[in-house]
């Protein structure tokens, strides 16, 4: 440290002719702000936009396009982060500044846009993406300009990259736990199977049915519908026809909606004790489409609700509702997205640089005690150890926690036997 | 499949099988037949169609926000006066659209895509920018909630059955309307040789101000319909856009009739192939079958015998 500190003083010294040669006034606000640029070399060796007292990061999400709906929660919480960042100081003295892109549902464009901001824009970090799609389309991108992404949604893993920390959890982080606690309390025995037509409900009901079998127990059907499906009506009646213990859906999008709502107009009643759905696709952000009333007794496992019973999540909800109103849910993503720039703080503290090689190598063992989650640590393979909690939907759009892990599931993003 | 089964149990899932694919039936005559009349009698491709009947679903939400907040004790109604709102409301856009936009590119057919493909793109930023990029909660009254038992095991949802009268209602309006009133004499005319019909004293532009405004008016009551079981959000018309134009191509564009037996043909293949089929494959099945009848009859199931 010392020494660092003896480096850089020499550092600022040579800067400080320079700029002393310029003008008085750039003289006398270098030296106002000496303590933070003694720094700036020894912190950023790459030449990424860092000055004496700003930091530039980017945020990377569709605002318009068919995934504005999911991805608007996102924004909000990353910028509320960094808000609050800046509120205590910024990140090594240095105030955040925010470049907004919008990959407007487009992931040719998300790959554009990410390039923008690594390589004309300098950005330190990007906290951005949501489909899975669009985390493949610029991934390679991050690779080759050695950019980091803190990625912030659920997903169905397969996945590690040094540039990516995924701050959601991973798909066995979210399903084991709940098919667990749902044959235990629930003694259910036989499972339906069912998602929109992508990867990430695939390789999700690929490890639960795995998981089912495993624990000895049948899964009577399994279907996907195309993205955008909007009648429901026949796998309804075919649901009824095979009466499963659990109806296990992760539909996403508009299609959820059409499917709750039919679901509960051909009488399938979530408040009696059977059929238990489970969903690990409905957050409070989507019940606001659906309507409280039409998938209320429903189970979702998550890691995160906003319902949550501690300081941190009593905090944050309410800066959330104070930034954005008090109308405003907050879903499982959007935790995570908030978690973003408190992970990247951190790494760069530890790092002591907002070199982008030091904060991948700082990143594994790093600690959030103040998520509202709870606490949450960075996994060797960059996701984090989280908890899992089962939540029941209640009428007025909220989640009541019936359940959660006692320990931190570890992320396991390649499980093996699951494949 | 059905080994274990009772033939009584047997019984009431096809029965319900039988009404799901009913239902089906009304919500795709309800989402095509106002395409039917613009594209169908008009020749206009409208891409923006989805996007009327979002407004009309957009309407319905701020009827239902309302009534809740200032007159709930109307709660149990509300749900008509917004579905006659909703019409007056696409239909009045579609007014506007029609001088606006489509009145300067009747020659130009192939035109009316990329223009309305452009609308659309407007109208759904529109929404995103006036009600938010999530989507919203439509709260409808209970009795619109839930289904009727009919038997112990055969139970309907109250909300298909809702729609299934609508369509009904809409689809005999419709004709009476093109078929025995005065205004669908003037528009087939029109739609049958422009230049005579102008000659013999009919003000074509205003039989397409409103010809165009009566199919925008019939998304809107369709898309009223339509928050009962499906989404309300900025993007939600793109849910309907491709099933909607399938049927009318499917129907034979220039009738009507057409329409309704094309919504007939692929809700019954679409419903009874999902019920033995995962859904994809029941979606792919009936896309293959109805381009290979495209490809035999090019015109569509109906089609008009006129000298070209």
């Amino acid at each position: 440290m010392t020494n660092n500190g003896r480096k850089t003083g020499l550092g600022s010294t040579r800067r400080g002719v320079i700029l002393g040669a310029a003008t008085a006034v750039a003289l006398t606000a270098f030296s106002q702000f000496g303590v933070g640029k003694a720094h700036a070399d020894d912190a950023n060796t790459t030449g990424l936009a860092v000055t004496a007292d700003t930091v530039k990061v980017g945020i990377l999400h569709s605002v318009t396009g068919t995934m504005a709906i999911s991805e608007t929660g996102s924004v909000q919480a990353e910028k509320l982060a960094i808000e609050q960042i800046n509120a205590m100081g910024g990140v090594l003295g240095r105030k955040i500044e925010f470049v907004q892109e919008d990959g407007a549902s487009d992931w040719p464009t998300f790959a554009e846009k990410a390039k923008k901001l690594l390589v004309q824009d300098k950005v330190a970090a990007v906290f951005g993406c949501w489909t899975s799609a669009s985390r493949k389309a610029v991934l390679p991108v991050f690779e080759q300009y050695n950019g980091m992404l803190y990625y912030p949604t659920f997903y169905e893993g397969l996945e590690e990259s040094p540039n990516v920390i995924y701050t959601g959890q991973e798909a066995t982080q979210q399903i084991l736990a709940g098919i667990d606690w749902v044959v235990k309390e629930k003694g259910a025995k036989s499972f339906y199977l069912l998602g929109s037509d992508y990867i990430w409900p695939r390789t999700s009901n690929k490890i639960a049915r795995k998981h089912i079998e495993k624990l000895g127990l049948s899964v009577v059907g399994e279907e996907y519908y195309p993205l955008g499906h909007t009648q429901f009506n026949s796998v309804i009646n075919k649901i009824k026809l095979k009466k499963p213990d659990v109806i296990y859906a992760i539909v996403v999008g508009g299609s959820n909606v059409a499917f709750y709502k039919q679901l509960k107009a051909a009488g399938i009643d979530m408040t009696k004790e059977k059929p238990v759905l489970m969903t690990i696709s409905v957050t409070e952000d989507e019940i606001l489409g659906i309507g409280g009333e039409n998938i209320a007794g429903a189970y979702a496992t998550m890691k995160y609700f906003q319902s949550l019973d501690n300081d941190n999540n009593k905090a944050f909800v309410e800066a959330f509702k104070a930034k954005y109103g008090d109308e405003i849910v907050i879903g499982d993503v959007t935790q995570a997205a908030y978690l973003g720039p408190w992970l990247w703080k951190a790494a760069v503290e530890k790092a002591g640089s907002f070199d982008i090689d030091k904060i991948k190598a700082a990143s594994p063992g790093i600690e959030l005690t103040t998520a509202p989650e709870g606490y949450v640590k960075i996994h060797e393979n960059h996701h984090l150890w989280s908890k899992t909690r089962v939540g029941h939907a209640k009428a007025d759009g909220q989640y009541e926690v019936v359940y959660e892990t006692k320990d931190l599931m570890e992320p396991n993003p390649f499980p093996e036997g699951y494949q | 499949m059905f080994a274990d089964y009772t033939w009584s149990e047997l019984g009431s899932i096809f029965a319900m099988q039988g009404f799901a694919g009913l239902i089906l039936f009304s919500v795709f005559v309800l989402m095509a037949l106002g395409l039917a009349i613009i594209f169908g009698q008009m020749g206009v491709i409208n891409m923006a169609h989805g996007e009327f009947m979002i407004l009309g679903a957009y309407v319905t939400y701020l009827c239902s926000h309302i009534v809740e907040n200032y007159v709930p004790s109307l709660f149990g109604v509300y749900f008509f006066g917004a579905m006659i709102l909703a019409f007056f409301a696409s239909a009045a856009l579609g007014a506007l659209v029609e001088w606006a936009l489509i009145r300067h590119l009747y020659k130009r057919p192939l035109d009316t895509l990329l223009a309305t493909w452009g609308l659309s793109l407007m109208l759904q930023q529109a929404y995103r920018s006036i009600f938010g990029a999530r989507e919203v909660g439509v709260t409808l009254p209970d009795w619109l909630l839930g289904s009727v038992a009919l038997t112990d095991t055969i139970e309907v949802p109250i909300n298909g059955l809702f729609v299934m009268a609508l369509t009904l209602v809409i689809a005999v309006a419709v004709y009476f309307l093109m078929f025995r009133s005065r205004m669908g004499m003037q528009t087939r005319a029109v739609v049958q040789n422009r230049v005579m019909a102008g000659a013999v004293g009919i003000n074509t532009e205003r039989v397409d101000r409103k010809t165009f405004a009566l199919g925008c008016g019939i998304a809107g009551i369709a898309g009223s319909a339509f928050t009962m079981i499906g989404s309300t959000g900025p993007t939600a018309g793109q849910l309907y856009i491709v099933d909607t134009f399938l049927i009318v191509v499917f129907g034979g564009a220039a009738s009507l009739l057409g329409t309704i037996a094309s919504s007939f043909a692929i809700s019954q293949a679409q419903s009874t192939m999902e019920f033995f089929l995962s859904g994809s494959m029941a979606k792919v099945l009936t896309l293959l079958t109805v381009v290979g009848i495209l490809m035999l009859r090019p015109e569509g199931l109906f089609s008009l015998k006129i000298r070209r």
